[in-house]
């Protein structure tokens, strides 16, 4: 890990070309990095949370009397694809395609969207059903885990949506493509974390 | 809040940063002195600054409420607070020096002082650093505010649940340790994200890891277990906060919830929190012995993987907290043997500050006096943390004072004595001018007989089973005499604090005029004149080894012997106006202190259910970080 030559004139405010810093990485990189390790102890907790509590709750209705696993898979498919055109949106951007990059984006969002949108009206089932976050345990752990998790999509709805508005206005080019690889990075978790949250919680009877 | 502090540098005229072109509607603030500039300073010194005033502040007010606890208990039948004052006083003394003294003491520190030892001009992410400040304060405050609006929190620096669920702790009390707790993890976890990414990428040339001041190492160590420590008590106040404000079960028995669960996120966060209490503080001490020791410090490499060591340990000894559970035979073994086993790393070190003391040409200035102190003192501390790890004699002890004795033996003669000798030895530094050491040495000594005179005897009162956190006790208990002894104490250390502002205040008048370099220091903060200037580093270092600064100045001869080089450094010198002009440094912004706002409005929303003030909160943050994002940098087309 040797030093570098001239990038402790400007701090992190390098604007000449990349970034040069003593790991290689931009300072926003590894600083994404860092917070998405901070975010696994805040899901690792939860989801801790929801294994202890695993069939103990004293009253109904229990996790096999609601779910309804075929329609949280699709919704499920949905957001890991949302992965796929995520990563199309990046080759776009670096390839200096910054329409693509838009449509891309766009439909990241959307299908991000439309994953949230899945989880309202399944929350909204369940409600009807007569789980609410004070009917039981389950349905604390239940709604607080993935609710924590839908929230994380939103806010990654929007971070796209920004990136599309500033695609718009011309400031998403080809040089700044790392804005969208590091949204990327936290899309990507969002997702991954989406599998293990769905194999603890719908999956393992 | 005393936050705004006119530094001796001070010009009359006022200083502009360099202009941002542009401009417009969201033109950056400019102007890096005066009052005002200091809302919107993203400076990492003078944001070190505000992190160390602020929280002295905090420490008055939670050593204030140490002694009317002291002075509650300093005879028996004590009637000077009532019980649920006792609890809210308490709880307020634990939380204040925990999150609001220690933790940002140690912040002020490494804010001002990672990028001068590195060699960067700023840390990676100014703007980001001062809404972790503003956090801090905001937070801080918020928890205070609770004094004046129906009752502090009572339920222990720990807030174990059930007994602060909405049940047992009906009123508005608990809530304002849940919010401002969360808070100060927001301005705690962006505080660790940015030092983080400073250390590992802005190190000046030459600067590998392994050369690195093991102040960095340390704080560096800190701040990863802050990054991976804090989410978890912020999902057990999360789970808290469900349970109170929304009906959620997460702590209720009755519907299945286990009160455990609490117990073992608490700690999870808890255990790892001694370290980023202390490590800190170690590395301040390794900074200075050292320097009054004139030999470099032993095995530095060491020095380092034991902090990485401990680093990792820490999150292994948890359940050691909770002995007393009955988590069966099993798990009570394993943490034992855990704790055993993480003081072997913490003897390493102290092992090798005395083996840099040994054979040294020893100056006791006021800093030295505070580091041998903090060896002497942590060691006790350290040795009555080592039979905790029994646990047949954990549980005789728990919940008694000899917990206490042994907590404030690491935390006070470890993490305070540590960070009062760090003021003495940079102050010369930050404020261009040294603290008297004769009212220094007053101010150690009075420190050191007052925290022995308060925390040695309670070591006694736990053998002889007084239990903490009650209000008062009988008399014929065999108490009451080191209670009053202890009480006595606390007004010590109180008087050694008085003595401490007076050296800040008679030192500031008196203006004994610091150089760059006045103890003849190894590490590139001394090799910049004294106090830094706000560009930091005229010539970027170039550095080629551990202790750069001391190789500039000093070799071995043949025998061993230390050397003067002949030729000197150059003295320290300021950058002329054209390197000024071209040395680019982001401006000032008021979007840190907007943003930051947002939160403590959003928590009095929530706690009150008023939940249009919390949305307004969330628009104010959601609405500062878009316009953060976007305003104009110091240079075009520049992002952060």
């Amino acid at each position: 890990m040797t030093a570098t030559t001239t990038a402790h004139d400007d701090t992190a405010h390098d604007t000449h070309g990349a970034h040069v810093t003593n790991t290689g990485l931009s300072n926003e990189k590894v600083a994404m990095w860092a917070f998405l390790g901070s975010e696994c102890l805040l899901f690792g907790a939860l989801i801790s949370t929801y294994l202890l509590y695993r069939g103990r709750s004293v009253s109904g209705p229990l996790p096999k009397d609601i779910y309804d696993i075929p329609y949280t898979s699709v919704s499920s498919f949905v957001l890991l694809m949302s992965s796929v055109t995520m990563v199309l949106a990046l080759a776009a951007v670096q390839r200096g395609d910054e329409r693509r990059n838009r449509v891309w984006l766009t439909a990241t969002a959307l299908l991000g969207a439309s994953f949230v949108a899945g989880q309202v009206y399944e929350f909204t089932s369940f409600i009807r059903e007569g789980l609410t976050i004070k009917t039981n345990l389950f349905g604390s752990s239940f709604y607080v885990l993935t609710g924590f998790h839908g929230v994380h999509v939103t806010l990654g709805i929007v971070m796209l949506l920004s990136l599309v508005s500033m695609s718009l206005r011309g400031r998403l080019t080809k040089e700044r493509s790392e804005v969208v690889e590091i949204v990327g990075l936290y899309w990507h978790f969002v997702d991954v974390v989406w599998i293990v949250i769905f194999t603890v919680v719908y999956l393992i009877p | 809040m005393t936050t705004v502090l006119e530094p001796d540098t001070d010009t009359t005229d006022a200083v502009e940063a360099p202009a941002a072109p542009g401009g417009g509607l969201m033109r950056r603030p400019r102007r890096i002195t005066g009052a005002l500039s200091w809302f919107t300073t993203i400076d990492h010194k003078r944001i070190g600054i505000l992190y160390g005033v602020t929280s002295f502040t905090f420490f008055l007010l939670g050593g204030i409420e140490a002694l009317l606890l002291r002075l509650q208990l300093a005879r028996p039948n004590g009637n000077v607070l009532s019980a649920e004052m006792y609890n809210q006083l308490f709880t307020m003394h634990g939380t204040t020096m925990v999150f609001l003294v220690v933790m940002p003491l140690s912040a002020a520190f490494a804010n001002y002082l990672i990028p001068l030892m590195i060699g960067a001009r700023d840390v990676a992410f100014p703007r980001l650093n001062a809404f972790s400040y503003w956090c801090f304060l905001l937070g801080g405050s918020f928890l205070y505010s609770s004094f004046f609006l129906g009752g502090a929190p009572d339920g222990g620096w720990f807030g174990y649940a059930p007994n602060t669920s909405i049940t047992f702790s009906p009123g508005h009390n608990i809530d304002f340790w849940v919010f401002g707790l969360q808070i100060l993890g927001v301005a705690s976890t962006t505080g660790a994200v940015n030092l983080i990414v400073t250390a590992l990428n802005m190190r000046a040339p030459g600067m590998t890891l392994l050369r690195m001041p093991i102040f960095v190492w340390m704080s560096l160590v800190a701040q990863f277990l802050t990054l991976f420590a804090l989410p978890v008590i912020t999902i057990a106040l999360f789970l808290l906060m469900f349970d109170r404000l929304f009906g959620a079960n997460f702590f209720n028995p009755g519907a299945g919830g286990d009160p455990v669960l609490w117990q073992h996120l608490f700690w999870i966060f808890g255990h790892p929190e001694v370290y980023i209490l202390i490590l800190p503080a170690m590395g301040i001490v390794s900074e200075i012995i050292p320097v009054f020791a004139r030999k470099p410090l032993f095995g530095y490499a060491v020095m380092v993987f034991s902090g990485v060591a401990i680093g990792f340990m820490g999150w292994g000894v948890w359940v050691h907290h909770m002995f007393s559970v009955g988590l069966g035979p099993y798990a009570v073994s394993a943490f034992s043997v855990s704790t055993m086993f993480i003081a072997v790393p913490t003897g390493v070190k102290i092992f090798n500050w005395l083996g840099t003391l040994w054979g040294g040409s020893l100056r006791f200035t006021t800093p030295m006096l505070f580091a041998v102190g903090f060896i002497a003192m942590f060691t006790i501390g350290g040795l009555s943390g080592v039979t905790h790890a029994i646990s047949p004699h954990d549980r005789q002890q728990t919940d008694t004072y000899y917990v206490v004795a042994h907590f404030h033996y690491v935390l006070f003669g470890g993490a305070l004595f540590g960070l009062m000798g760090g003021f003495y030895y940079w102050w010369p530094k930050v404020f261009g001018h040294m603290l008297s050491d004769r009212i220094g040495k007053v101010h150690f000594w009075l420190w050191f007989l007052g925290f022995n005179l308060t925390f040695g005897p309670m070591h006694i009162l736990g053998l002889q089973g007084m239990p903490r956190r009650i209000d008062t006790y009988a008399e014929k208990m065999g108490f009451d005499a080191w209670n009053m002894v202890a009480t006595v104490g606390a007004f010590v250390i109180a008087l050694s604090v008085l003595v401490f502002l007076v050296n800040v205040a008679v030192s500031r008048k008196n203006r004994t005029v610091a150089t760059a370099d006045p103890w003849d220091g190894r590490t590139l903060e001394w090799s910049i004149p004294s106090p830094s200037p706000y560009y930091n580093f005229a010539d970027v270092p170039q550095v080629h080894s551990l202790d750069e600064w001391w190789h500039r100045k000093y070799t071995e001869d043949d025998s061993g012997r230390l050397v003067r080089l002949p030729e000197q450094p150059p003295e320290p010198r300021l950058a002329t106006d054209e390197e000024v002009a071209r040395i680019h440094l982001p401006s000032p912004s008021y979007f840190p202190l907007i943003a930051a706002f947002g939160l403590p409005v959003m928590a009095y929303g929530m706690m009150y259910k008023a939940y249009a003030v919390a949305v307004i909160g969330a628009v104010i943050l959601i609405a500062a970080i878009y316009a953060w994002g976007f305003e104009p940098s110091a240079e075009p087309e520049e992002s952060s």
